[in-house]
């Protein structure tokens, strides 16, 4: 035996006896927050990982709102290598589920307390059956409206507070030579606009009734014609030149004054804060017209693995994901509001804040629901179905009625 | 041994490819039929349901438009593409001097990338800073232009960003075939004074028969596959109404988790493609047993 391979196999010894004494936690992570603010939210989990230990992986895959993730995953999981955590939401994290590849978290979610800590709608998302199998990272509130504060005192409009408000605002606006609303047609973004429509509308139990419970007497009701009758509004409210606009570059006219409102989840603030706006002075923020909270959580689901060592790294990730210093640190990069109420909110914004309170007296009023536009409420085939609908009938001059009649086709269809 | 090997050698050299052609293309649409027929979502299942992601598929607005845009913008696309080429080969064909580069330009568009092209085109279609907004900063306050943000006349623009970049190519077929016309017939029908008009409808354009076939053919399959395009265009817009089989068939596979309901609309694609191809296949063997 040579010098060279007795060390060789007192290293392999030694390594081996390492790993037997000791898991050190592997994380594998699968998410697509690549964009600027993104990724520096997520290094900050990367950092605080190998600070505890850990070793991350990072495979970050970019693309199509995660779409190009969801593929990535489904490859891995056809061939039996499942990363250790991926970023998932909503009614996915129970579909993966139904296939029998999440990892149970139940012993890290119960030391951790987090059914004291997390609103109960949103602890719901995070367990499949009776066990926990996800971490939630943070909630995004998707029911704002945001409004150029110049513009709304140039021609002496408050904030609405009903749809019928904010209908004479925007004729005003529209007679002073302002667009009133600043909108991409882009689906997803004709959907978010209906959601909070239906819940300024319909209120919290009709909301819940038609786009989460997709009960067909509330899908064709005539509430819901109302909610398509004020899209069809807001579409006279909107410049001709909206087709395919990114919802960013919509939010740049709210700044420049070109427009006056966006609706738009809170990932827009961001926007406004890295153009140097000021919250309160030069831009308002608050809930779209009627009451409610429609969230959407970004999370963490965790898939089974084998070894020790990813095992530990996984509950190493979803006890710093919901602990307080990082629900704290990342929402104040990402601009979304911590998913646990007990997290203090100095430092961020008085819109965070207004978010945070209205997602404690939303929860406990029974309002606070998760939004379809964002694929928190409904699987994919049937959100889709939806918004497929919604798209059609802003886009074109299709009636409310068949509009109506086209939902409730749809729903029944992709089921 | 030598023998055999000599024998056997163009086959042993064309089995590798054989194979690989079996898997991933039968093979696979073997598989896709097979998920068609089952309730997959987001894995694909195989326990066999029935035909109703079928049912499904023909019960989805969308679908219809799909279908629709595709025979529109196909049409469209073949036939324009056609004349536009053919005339420009019989331009070119009068033998003028500049020929090789005005060749080139025409030729140009194929060399780039259809996302290229859409997005080039959607900057050029978009009202507001496009070809509306120059002819009204002319001065001609009440021009309109906006198809590409109009729901019913979004798929014509596809069109004509098809047709930019394709045509050339097909001039390029087109002038080959032309060239390849036996010129002592034309000289001969020159000597008894027919008219050129009357030479090329009469004389060159039906012996280019296989020609036009081959450029419907290749025409054919760019309009089904047609994706990229659309997508840098109008991303399916407004709303779906430009959408195509094949960006539906994205939507469901990759934004939907709705695997089966893809595989299903990817089937009724490749018939599509069949009812094409098939009757060519057949007259060009046929011809070949004759």
């Amino acid at each position: 035996m040579t010098i060279r391979s007795a060390f060789a196999v007192a290293l392999a010894t030694t390594t081996l006896a390492g790993t037997v004494a000791f898991a050190e936690p592997q994380a594998e992570v699968l998410h697509y927050w690549t964009s600027g603010g993104e990724a520096k939210s997520v290094a900050v989990l990367q950092e605080e990982f190998s600070a505890n230990g850990g070793t991350w992986t990072d495979m970050p895959v970019a693309g199509g709102g995660g779409d190009a993730a969801m593929t990535a995953l489904r490859a891995r999981v056809l061939s039996g290598n499942a990363p250790t955590a991926v970023q998932l939401k909503g009614p996915a994290i129970q579909e993966w589920y139904e296939e029998g590849v999440l990892a149970d978290i139940s012993a890290v979610a119960e030391a951790e307390g987090w059914a004291n800590v997390l609103p109960a709608s949103i602890a719901k998302h995070m367990k499949c059956d009776d066990t926990w199998c996800a971490a939630p990272v943070n909630v995004h509130r998707v029911d704002w409206i945001w409004a150029n504060a110049d513009v709304l005192s140039a021609n002496g409009i408050a904030m609405p507070t009903t749809w019928a408000e904010f209908n004479a605002a925007a004729d005003k606006l529209q007679a002073a030579g302002i667009t009133p609303l600043a909108h991409g047609g882009q689906a997803w973004q004709d959907a978010t606009v209906f959601e909070t429509v239906v819940l300024g509308i319909g209120g919290a139990d009709f909301y819940q009734k038609a786009l989460v419970d997709l009960d067909e007497a509330a899908l064709t009701s005539d509430t819901m014609v109302q909610a398509f009758d004020q899209m069809r509004k807001l579409r006279g409210y909107v410049d001709d030149n909206f087709s395919g606009r990114d919802w960013n570059l919509a939010t740049a006219m709210v700044m420049n004054g070109e427009a006056a409102f966006q609706i738009m989840g809170d990932w827009a603030k961001g926007e406004f804060t890295a153009a140097g706006k000021v919250p309160g002075k030069d831009f308002l923020c608050a809930s779209t017209p009627g009451a409610g909270f429609l969230y959407n959580v970004d999370s963490f689901a965790m898939f089974n693995v084998d070894g020790d060592d990813k095992k530990a790294g996984q509950m190493l990730l979803a006890k710093l994901v919901v602990g307080q210093n990082f629900q704290k640190v990342f929402n104040l990069n990402k601009g979304s509001i911590p998913a646990r109420t007990d997290v203090s909110l100095d430092e961020f914004d008085d819109c965070a804040r207004l978010s945070s309170a209205d997602m404690t007296a939303s929860s406990e009023g029974g309002s606070l629901l998760p939004s379809y536009a964002h694929g928190m409420a409904l699987r994919g085939a049937q959100a889709g179905a939806i918004t497929d609908v919604v798209t059609a009938h802003f886009n074109s001059d299709m009636s409310s009625a068949d509009a109506v009649a086209q939902l409730a086709a749809a729903v029944k269809n992709s089921q | 041994m030598v023998e055999w090997f000599e024998r056997h050698l163009p086959k042993m050299v064309l089995a590798p490819s054989f194979v690989a052609i079996m898997v991933f293309v039968y093979g696979f649409i073997g598989w896709t039929a097979w998920v068609s027929l089952t309730r997959s979502r987001l894995l694909p299942k195989y326990e066999i349901e029935g035909f109703f992601q079928y049912g499904r598929l023909f019960d989805t607005p969308r679908w219809d438009t799909a279908m629709n845009n595709l025979f529109i913008f196909g049409l469209l696309f073949i036939g324009i593409s056609m004349l536009l080429g053919l005339l420009i080969a019989i331009l070119l064909d009068q033998k003028i001097r500049t020929e090789g580069v005005l060749r080139t330009i025409y030729l140009y568009p194929m060399a780039l990338s259809l996302i290229v092209t859409g997005t080039a085109w959607k900057w050029i279609l978009n009202p507001g800073l496009g070809v509306e907004s120059v002819v009204r900063g002319w001065g001609f306050e009440s021009f309109k232009f906006d198809w590409l943000v109009n729901p019913d006349l979004a798929i014509y623009t596809v069109v004509i960003a098809g047709v930019w970049q394709a045509s050339g190519f097909v001039m390029a077929l087109f002038l080959a075939g032309l060239r390849s016309v036996d010129e002592e017939i034309i000289k001969a029908a020159q000597v008894d004074g027919i008219p050129t008009t009357r030479i090329y409808s009469a004389i060159i354009i039906p012996s280019m028969a296989p020609i036009f076939l081959s450029a419907f053919i290749v025409l054919a399959h760019l309009a089904i596959k047609s994706f990229d395009l659309v997508i840098a265009l109008t991303g399916g817009g407004p709303g779906y109404a430009t959408d195509l089989p094949a960006t539906y068939m994205y939507a469901m596979a990759f934004s939907r988790g709705d695997i089966g309901q893809a595989a299903s609309s990817a089937m009724i694609m490749m018939m599509v493609v069949f009812a094409i191809v098939v009757p060519y296949l057949y007259s060009e063997l046929r011809a070949k047993n004759d």
